[in-house]
């Protein structure tokens, strides 16, 4: 029987201007029927290019220069145009990054739906529209009939990405492909959608390439993964072999760059890929990734490294037995890796916070009606120490920076102390030694840095506030520049021209200009590739040490987090569920809320951990649950009392808050959802 | 500073000359942007030199020749005064170029600036200023400008204040829409937390982000403001005669058309071109920024 896809020698092209670009080149690999396969790799390897070719749909200036794709034995490229379009109603369907945008804005569910029905299989009205209930009912859609009669705008992320996979589905395609289908969703939303795609598979049986970034994600779903690197497939074979065996350097690069589940900054640096990923088509005639290699040889500069066959595997490396072994940088304990002198400073009552919160509280008012972005939150922020907020988006992270930072003002009854001393509520009327002090790393630096500056004049505005003038001034630029490791070229680089690490480094670098004792870093690598990340967590943990500041940390990925913070709060709807030690919330006893994140979060070191899934929505932010916001969640409820009062803050020990009506001492009766690596 | 660095400085600022030579590769190469800058780039010409390119007087009068068809010696024919057409077009250029580019650059500035006021400032103001420019936007400009220009009387001055005054609240309303945008990027925020006043982020830090958008705005005004001029000279409240405006000339000699066609043809080809030279420059340079 003929595979399910199957890929030979792929090239494709693209038209820039008057030049032919080779994006991808000498791709090969198969897909049998009902198997999962796994196309990872950091943005700009060609990954959706590959997608793109395999359902011919390139765009006008691509085109495939070599190779030949098959689609159930039949040979794509050369199909006549009514021949492709039944292949493609019946056989092949797509399911895109961003769901919002896959559907048609003015278009109820039923009648997105149903066209399917009515174009392929010509049924009409009311069995079309019973066709697609049945569809939703299969991607485990509670009430069909209702979402059916809903505009895409009315659906959570999650559930639109079912409407989504149904709609791929309704044809029962036999190969389906998934481009990075849980990138915009949060933790929890992302692990109930995966647990969909498996189960579906195992009910339908169809092939699946599924394209990501995130490898845990593709360890857990895929049966074999490839391996892109600049446009070249560099390494593919069975999932499992692949990730714990690597051969191939890159792949091993990029595992060891991602922060393992339960390392932590004072166990020693992360990992890196010196260098940059090349521009497509720009190295030929040698091996793409010798630039960036530990293990490079003189061969790998002169000869293209042939795919290497090791046995139901691949490797396009001339060492693949060397890979395992590739050296590692030095691996010193990072700088300012004493155990947090948060700890002891803490219990001397005469010492006060670097910063304080006091029932800080923000409520926005949407015609006329009040939502709680915020909701009484109080914590404190010790010198050298790093407070990491994790919780989903709408749990007020990004809201709870901005009033730290006066960029938005609090209700009233809320305090916001530095050292002590009250700051006002607006950075308009903060004194510049206030504004020195607290400061924000963004998360998107092509957002965050002017674009019509360059870095030089960026950097520069910003040491206004040290009244530094002339060449002393200068100086100061220079050794920031450096201290972020930037080079004196790209002081005169407009930010357009950066890559984006280059681009987050200019913008933690405008950030330490003053010599801030607080920074405020909103998801600061969650818009890098892992490579990338780890050069930057490297850097926020130096900086650190060298300059004594506080973090806080607000981040989605919870390896990241528990990697760099010291303290971690954990949100929940603008309230503060959780917070404590780093490693006590990581360990247990756990909020429930915690746990469900914690249980959510895909690692490569725990495939068997404990599912706890939340179901039901998210409440309306305008109409929230009463008592305990949530009970209508929360898988460990007790009863009536969730619903009634709003639980308290309570001390499970050393630091360590919970807000929940569940006793301290039966929460940690439960077994930690993951264990501790070791 | 070490020689090494200063090397890699020179490197980096040839390769900002090099982007600046690729910015305007791109320009050379629009077939659009060529097309008006050389049809806007002839009347300049004309213009400038005026008389001096002109084969004829065009003030003088020939009453032996008056109402002359196109031939040899008047290419354009004659007037009713027997003035060569020809060397009245040539002519003709000078006024509507000085006086419509001034009142669209006056209505830029003004518009630019109120424009980032209202777009960064928000609030009340916004609100009712927005309101204002709504209305504006539904009248008659031409009726508006007659209004104001019998009011106050008319002079080549008086039309550029009108003109550029009518256009402000357009091209506010265009630099605000993307001012907004800009205020919600992060290097705003960014500007406020090092304690940037309230103008060093509007015209240091926003400003040159929508300065691309103003400059096409500017354009695409400037063929509207060709138009508005020659149709405010056809009803008399624009450039004055003796001018050889075309705009006058066309009001001069409408009556006629249907016998002596090239009376007005010429006249009314003119100002066409004109207008739709600026509007290829328009869509040119809107296109180079884009790239």
């Amino acid at each position: 029987m003929s595979d399910a896809l199957r890929i030979e020698h792929l090239e494709v092209s693209f038209r820039v201007g008057q030049r032919e670009r080779k994006v991808v080149s000498d791709v090969s690999f198969a897909i049998r029927r009902g198997e999962s396969y796994g196309l990872v790799g950091e943005s700009g390897c060609g990954k959706s290019t590959v997608a793109f070719a395999a359902i011919r749909y390139l765009a006008r200036n691509g085109r495939v220069s070599g190779g030949r794709i098959w689609v159930d034995g039949q040979d794509l490229w050369s199909l006549p145009a009514r021949e492709l379009r039944r292949l493609r109603t019946h056989s092949i369907a797509m399911v895109y990054q961003d769901p919002g945008r896959a559907l048609n804005p003015t278009t109820r569910i039923g009648t997105q739906m149903a066209e399917v029905f009515e174009v392929a299989e010509g049924l009409k009205g009311r069995v079309a529209l019973e066709r697609a209930a049945q569809m939703l009912a299969r991607v485990q859609i509670a009430s069909p009939e209702r979402v059916l009669r809903n505009f895409p705008h009315e659906l959570s992320g999650g559930m639109q990405q079912r409407v989504v996979i149904a709609m791929a589905l309704s044809m029962s395609p036999g190969l389906l492909i998934l481009d990075e289908p849980t990138t915009g969703l949060d933790a929890t939303v992302e692990a109930e959608v995966l647990d969909l795609i498996e189960h579906l598979r195992a009910e339908l049986g169809n092939a699946i390439l599924f394209i990501s970034h995130n490898l845990p994600v593709v360890a857990r779903l895929c049966d074999r993964v490839g391996v892109l690197y600049a446009g070249e497939l560099v390494e593919e074979g069975p999932g499992s072999s692949v990730f714990r065996d690597p051969r191939h350097p890159y792949t091993v690069g990029l595992l060891r760059c991602m922060p393992a589940y339960g390392a932590r900054k004072n166990q020693g640096r992360l990992e890196t890929i010196p260098g940059f990923l090349p521009a497509p088509g720009t190295i030929t005639g040698r091996c793409v990734y010798a630039d960036r290699c530990a293990n490079v040889t003189e061969r790998c500069r002169a000869e293209v490294p042939p795919a290497i066959d090791l046995g139901g595997r691949m490797s396009r490396c001339f060492y693949p037995e060397r890979a395992p072994d590739l050296p590692r940088q030095v691996a010193a304990p990072a700088r300012g890796a004493q155990p947090g002198p948060a700890a002891h400073t803490r219990t001397q009552a005469h010492e006060v916070p670097l910063l304080r919160t006091h029932h800080l509280s923000k409520t926005y008012r949407i015609a006329g009606r009040p939502l709680q972005a915020v909701h009484e939150v109080t914590l404190d922020l010790w010198p050298g120490e790093t407070l990491g907020l994790v919780g989903e988006s709408g749990s007020g992270k990004s809201s709870l920076a901005k009033l730290l930072l006066g960029l938005s003002s609090p209700d009233a009854g809320s305090r916001v102390q530095l050292r002590g001393e009250a700051l006002p509520a607006s950075a308009d009327d903060r004194t510049r030694e206030q504004l020195k002090a607290l400061q924000m790393v963004f998360q998107n630096p092509g957002s965050a840095l002017n674009r019509s500056q360059t870095v030089r004049r960026l950097l520069g505005r910003s040491l206004r506030l040290t009244r530094l003038v002339g060449r002393a001034r200068e100086a100061r630029l220079e050794e920031l520049a450096e201290s972020v490791r930037l080079t004196p070229q790209h002081l005169d680089e407009k930010p357009r021209r950066l890559s984006g690490g280059l681009k987050q480094r200019v913008g933690i670098a405008r950030a330490f200009a003053g010599g801030p004792r607080v920074v405020v870093c909103d998801e600061p690598t969650s818009a890098l590739d892992v490579s990338v990340q780890a050069a930057i967590l490297n850097l926020l943990v130096d900086l650190q040490a060298q300059e004594h500041v506080g973090y806080i940390f607000i981040s989605h990925d919870l390896n990241v987090v528990h990697y760099l913070s010291d303290r971690i709060a954990v949100l929940y709807l603008g309230r503060l569920m959780e917070i404590g030690p780093a490693e006590r919330v990581f360990s247990g006893p756990h909020h429930p809320y915690t746990e469900a994140l914690l249980s959510a979060n895909p690692t490569l070191e725990n495939e068997g951990a404990r599912r706890i899934r939340l179901h039901g929505e998210l409440p309306n932010v305008l109409n929230l649950p009463s008592g305990c916001v949530f009970h209508t969640r929360c898988p460990r409820k007790l009863g009536s009392i969730c619903e009634r009062e709003e639980p308290p803050l309570v001390d499970a020990g050393s630091g360590h808050g919970i807000r929940c009506h569940i006793p301290a001492a039966e929460l940690a009766t439960r077994a930690p959802v993951v264990s501790p690596p070791g | 500073m070490s020689a090494p660095a200063t090397a890699l400085r020179e490197a980096s600022r040839a390769a900002a000359r090099s982007r600046a030579r690729e910015r305007w590769q791109t320009a050379l190469r629009s077939k659009t942007l060529l097309a008006g800058v050389s049809i806007l780039g002839f009347w300049i010409v004309c213009a400038l030199a005026g008389a001096r390119l002109a084969p004829l007087d065009p003030f003088a009068d020939n009453l032996l020749a008056t109402l002359a068809p196109p031939s040899a010696g008047h290419w354009f024919g004659t007037d009713q005064l027997g003035r060569d057409i020809f060397s009245r077009v040539i002519v003709g250029a000078r006024d509507i170029l000085i006086v419509a580019p001034l009142a669209t650059l006056l209505g830029t500035v003004l518009g630019t600036a109120l424009g980032l006021a209202l777009g960064y400032l928000r609030g009340a103001v916004d609100d009712i200023a927005s309101r204002v420019i709504e209305a504006v936007q539904a009248l008659p400009l031409v009726i508006v400008a007659l209004m104001a220009l019998a009011a106050v009387g008319t002079s080549d001055l008086t039309v550029v204040l009108v003109i550029g005054f009518v256009f402000t609240p357009l091209i506010a309303r265009t630099v605000r829409s993307a001012v907004l945008v800009e205020s919600e990027l992060d290097y705003v925020a960014a500007a406020r937390l090092r304690g940037d006043g309230t103008l060093a982020i509007m015209f240091v830090e926003i400003l040159p982000n929508v300065l691309p958008i103003a400059v096409v705005e500017m354009t695409v005004r400037l063929g509207y403001a060709i138009f508005f001029v020659a149709s405010l000279s056809f009803l008399g409240f624009g450039i004055q005669p003796p001018s050889a405006d075309w705009g006058i000339a066309i009001a001069e000699n409408y009556s006629l058309v249907g016998s002596y066609w090239w009376t007005v043809l010429f006249d009314a080809a003119a100002t066409a071109s004109l207008v739709i030279g600026v509007n290829l420059v328009a869509d040119g340079l809107a296109g180079v920024f884009e790239a």
